[in-house]
């Protein structure tokens, strides 16, 4: 099990919380929450080791414009590949869009 | 199978714990307690360097059900085998518990459980255990005013110390995809040998612990479709129907003078237990 937590430039912070995604087996779960300032936090605990470059990757291809609302993110992956990460990531901030002040 | 049945129905089985909640309860009424937000997670599983879920695999919710207060209890069975940990067993057993003090004020809280679980978490052995006696006595305590319905829909089906949990129940909704067992068949074989059972024998498996069989035997109460709406329907005709004039776990002796007629030497097949089981638990 290994913990990363990475940071990005992000547009004001965003409204309501949501979450996508089961801790099963090539899966993972998103927890989406507003951040209070414009930046976005990405704390991720996965089981799989020795990935930090792959999650960097990823997430900076989603997140490194700093055109999505700021939220604080938490990530519990149980081996999810990197489609399957983006695909949930997605996900979160679709439902986030869809419950605006919850 | 009628194909056009099976394209406009919606399957329980593929939907998650937290989706199966919301589509139990009447529409809209769905309210989380304990929801993943809290973070009311499982303190042992980090230090075992087993990530942990933000709600401990089981799903909380308010809500009405046919116009009724309810509370359903979802476990999920895709994250450690919708074991039962401290946390998640504490869960279930505080909200059967709330519901028992509501119906002890007047208010009719009826509960329903989506059993989805290989038993005790055994990364949190005695406090799993612990937690699933709570949840025992818990359900006892709740029958005597509502009945308590569980759901047991697969494909993880349901097993160990959680398989006592369901026959404790006023009424068990069964499907055919889902399995009902003390012990799983792996536990089985490795304890007792392959000739005793065959873990890898899956129409040996489902023909004596399938969802199916423990209907034809009468250890369930409803055979359903895997489909949401049937499966909300049972419920709520399980729920007007009452308390059963007794439950199964009350007619031990009944149960036992069946068991009586097999003889443990030989290899039981599911025709016999429906034969036996089916001339019903009359004293």
């Amino acid at each position: 099990m290994e913990r990363i937590a990475l940071e990005f430039d992000a547009a004001p912070p965003a409204q309501g919380r949501s979450l996508a995604g089961v801790v099963g087996s090539g899966d993972l779960e998103v927890l989406m929450e507003p951040n209070t300032r414009a930046r976005t936090v990405v704390n991720i605990t996965t089981s799989v080791d020795g990935f930090r470059n792959v999650w960097e990757a990823v997430l900076t291809r989603m997140l490194g414009q700093g055109d999505l609302p700021a939220v604080r993110i938490e990530i519990n992956d149980f081996g999810a590949t990197p489609g399957v990460v983006r695909m949930r990531i997605a996900q979160a901030f679709e439902a986030l869009a869809a419950t605006p002040g919850v | 199978m009628d194909a056009q049945d099976l394209l406009h129905r919606t399957s329980f089985i593929e939907l998650g714990a937290r989706s199966r909640a919301r589509q139990l309860l009447d529409d809209g009424s769905f309210r989380e307690l304990i929801d993943p937000f809290e973070r009311i997670v499982s303190p042992w599983l980090a230090r075992q360097g087993i990530v942990a879920q933000a709600d401990d695999g089981v799903v909380v919710a308010k809500g009405t059900l046919g116009g009724q207060p309810a509370v359903v209890l979802a476990i999920e069975g895709a994250f450690q085998g919708g074991s039962m940990g401290e946390v998640s067993a504490a869960k279930i057993a505080g909200a059967l518990e709330l519901a028992a003090q509501d119906n002890r004020k007047g208010v009719p809280t009826r509960a329903l459980i989506v059993f989805e679980t290989g038993g005790v978490r055994l990364q949190e052995a005695n406090l799993g255990l612990a937690g699933i006696a709570e949840i025992h006595a818990a359900i006892v305590d709740l029958r005597r005013y509502q009945p308590v319905v569980g759901i047991a829909a697969g494909t993880v089906g349901c097993y160990g110390g959680m398989s006592i949990a369901a026959g404790l129940c006023s009424y068990l909704i069964v499907t055919r995809e889902t399995r009902i067992g003390l012990n799983g068949p792996a536990v089985i074989e490795q304890e007792a040998g392959v000739a005793e059972f065959d873990s890898r024998d899956r129409p040996l498996i489902w023909s004596l612990t399938g969802g199916e069989q423990r209907y034809r035997t009468g250890l369930a109460d409803a055979l359903v479709e895997d489909d949401v709406d049937q499966i909300r329907s049972e419920a709520i005709n399980c729920f007007r129907k009452g308390r059963p004039p007794a439950c199964r776990s009350e007619c031990v002796s009944r149960f036992l003078h069946r068991l009586a007629q097999f003889d443990p030497a030989a290899q039981v097949t599911a025709e016999q237990v429906a034969r036996i089981y089916g001339e019903g638990f009359e004293a």
